[in-house]
């Protein structure tokens, strides 16, 4: 079966009660192992055709403006510093100041320490500051840690919080365990955004990444995250697929949007191009806003500038004359 | 039962024929475009089909050459040398193929286009040599009022897109591409329309010896297609009109004003035998001071 008629088969439509299932592994089990199984062989072929649509001219320039207001601005090294996450901020704000001026991206992305100084790089705008947390990128400390990793993050000004499941839980099929932990990460962010990582490169199979895409969602996501791109693969068109088809299912089944967001490994204009073209077709044209689908990227945000000089100039343009970070 | 695999007996071959493909970061892909073009003997005779190379081919080849570039410009001189003088080597060997191609791109007998293959690798050994030669050439030690040494120093400008010359298929490409890579650049050259294919066979030698990937691009087709958009190019510094016509030429440098490429449309011929002036176009002089006596 392909993965489009996997709304026909979405569980049940309310058939069950969330509350009552996630009380237990075995409930959870039943629910996300009684989803339709993804045809991975149906998946990579329908990307690969979505892959050959060809977006041109005025459409690509939309699309182009379109991604780069989906982008959160991301700087995750060990050797971020202030300056480097408020020179971000600034590109963040302003990415090209061309005629017209390019659009502000969506957020910028940064570790929870640095979340002051992005909070004030980004002031007096709407670029929004997200924060990884839950002992990211491993995800493995104990839930007292994480919870208050997620605190920090939100009391230092965090708008959105990029927290990692227990892929070690999950795998072992612990389904209750990285249920409750989302649950509790939900309670603890306030109102602070959920993005929900998956760390799909960890989940083996699609199979996997449609279950942890439910049980994200069940357990109160605002976005399910690919990834948090310091595993490879990162984010892929296959998965991305799957999770597009899980946030369509789940709001004909629950009545809630749930965000995507995409992460790691997409360097090119072309990619993202691809991305948009793959939420239009999975989710529907409603998920084509930076409230329901972003892009994590850093050396992305180049190249759709590149892109974005050329279509309005008719020159192909260089990295001389875009910052490096 | 007669042995098939046994070639004692002459059988009728089917023809195994060359695909000519473009040249792009150390791989031989077909055009974006999928596009492809006749190519013709001077006495009309058709020799094979060349890709025909689009703008995005162009496009990629700059980035091949971009990222190229800081290893090869950061690699020794006598470094380069070595792996040029290595590329004459395998250009000898493969001597007879260069000299049937050139015999029916160019229309000539066996002993001229001997003799045009020749020139063409001992052209390019010429040029190998000067990778260690260049500084002292171009270069200074400048008296200063103060107590410093000060050095100017030749160093290679970036990503250097060069029209061959239309009329030679082989011996004109050498003569424009060699002292453009030698100093430290990266070239993207647009090969001779009418005669492109030798070009694709020295893009295969330069694949097989020790030069970067990327360090050299070789793309065949139309030259009033990528021309103009090499000259706008924002990320290419420098270009060589050579296999531009005079009526061309204008355009081309008015193009490439927009960042200020060096544009080499000087009357040295790439016909007789080189000076350094080619040779020396694509450099920007760098000036340090150093503090003498300590």
């Amino acid at each position: 079966m392909g993965i489009e008629s996997l709304d026909r088969l979405a569980p049940g439509r309310a058939e069950f009660d969330v509350a009552e299932v996630a009380t237990s592994d075995a409930g959870l089990r039943q629910v996300l192992h009684g989803l339709p199984g993804v045809d991975q062989v149906g998946v990579q072929e329908r990307v690969a055709g979505l892959a050959t649509r060809s977006v041109k001219k005025d459409s690509k320039l939309r699309a182009l403006d379109l991604a780069i207001r989906m982008v959160d601005l991301t700087t995750l090294e060990g050797a971020d510093t202030p300056g480097k996450v408020t020179a971000m901020c600034a590109k963040a704000r302003h990415p090209d100041l061309a005629d017209p001026p390019a659009p502000p991206v969506a957020a910028v992305c940064v570790y929870p320490d640095l979340v002051p100084v992005a909070r004030a790089g980004v002031a007096g705008s709407d670029v929004a500051v997200a924060s990884v947390a839950t002992a990211f990128p491993s995800g493995r400390a104990s839930l007292a840690v994480k919870l208050a990793d997620v605190r920090d993050a939100v009391s230092a000004g965090a708008d959105e919080v990029d927290m990692v499941i227990d892929r070690g839980a999950f795998l072992a099929g612990r389904y209750g365990q990285v249920y409750a932990e989302i649950r509790a990460v939900r309670e603890a962010c306030g109102p602070a955004h959920l993005k929900v990582i998956l760390e799909t490169g960890e989940l083996a199979t699609l199979d996997n990444v449609s279950r942890a895409s439910w049980l994200a969602m069940m357990a109160g996501a605002d976005f399910i995250k690919t990834s948090t791109g310091k595993v490879t693969p990162a984010a892929t068109p296959a998965v991305a697929l799957v999770m597009l088809a899980a946030v369509r299912d789940f709001e004909l089944t629950a009545g809630r949007r749930v965000g995507v967001k995409v992460a790691g490994g997409i360097r090119t204009a072309k990619d993202a191009i691809r991305y948009l073209v793959l939420v239009n077709e999975t989710a529907g044209p409603a998920w084509l806003t930076p409230r329901l689908f972003r892009i994590g990227a850093s050396t992305l945000l180049n190249d759709l500038l590149m892109q974005r000089t050329k279509q309005r100039t008719g020159r192909y343009s260089g990295p001389d004359y875009f910052t490096v970070d | 039962m007669p042995d098939r695999a046994n070639g004692d007996r002459p059988q009728t071959r089917l023809g195994v024929r060359k695909t000519y493909k473009l040249f792009i970061g150390g791989a031989f892909p077909r055009s974006e475009s999928g596009r492809s073009y006749p190519v013709h003997s001077p006495g009309g005779d058709l020799l094979a089909f060349a890709a025909k190379a689009s703008r995005k081919d162009l496009r990629d080849a700059v980035v091949a050459a971009r990222g190229a570039f800081a290893g090869w410009s950061g690699a020794t001189a006598y470094n380069r040398g070595q792996v040029l003088y290595r590329v004459a080597e395998l250009m000898e060997g493969r001597a007879a193929q260069f000299a049937a191609e050139v015999k029916a791109a160019e229309g000539l007998r066996r002993g001229p286009a001997d003799a045009v293959v020749a020139a063409a690798i001992d052209r390019w050994v010429w040029y190998a040599g000067w990778s260690d030669k260049v500084a002292q050439v171009a270069g200074a030690a400048n008296p200063v009022a103060g107590p410093y040494f000060n050095f100017s120093v030749p160093e290679p400008t970036g990503v250097v897109a060069v029209l061959a010359p239309a009329e030679s298929s082989l011996l004109g490409l050498v003569s424009v591409l060699a002292p453009a890579i030698v100093t430290g650049n990266t070239a993207v050259v647009v090969a001779s329309e009418h005669r492109p294919l030798p070009s694709v066979t020295l893009a295969e030698v330069l694949a097989t010896s020790d030069v970067p990937p990327g360090v050299v691009n070789v793309l065949t087709g139309i030259r009033a297609e990528l021309a103009p958009v090499a000259a706008a190019h924002m990320d290419v510094n420098a270009l060589d009109v050579t296999g531009a016509p005079l009526g061309e030429r204008g355009a081309l440098q008015v193009a490439a004003a927009c960042n200020l490429k060096r544009v080499y449309a000087d009357h040295e011929r790439w016909d007789e035998p080189p000076g350094t002036r080619r040779l020396l176009s694509p450099l920007e002089i760098k000036t340090v001071w150093h503090p003498a006596g300590i």
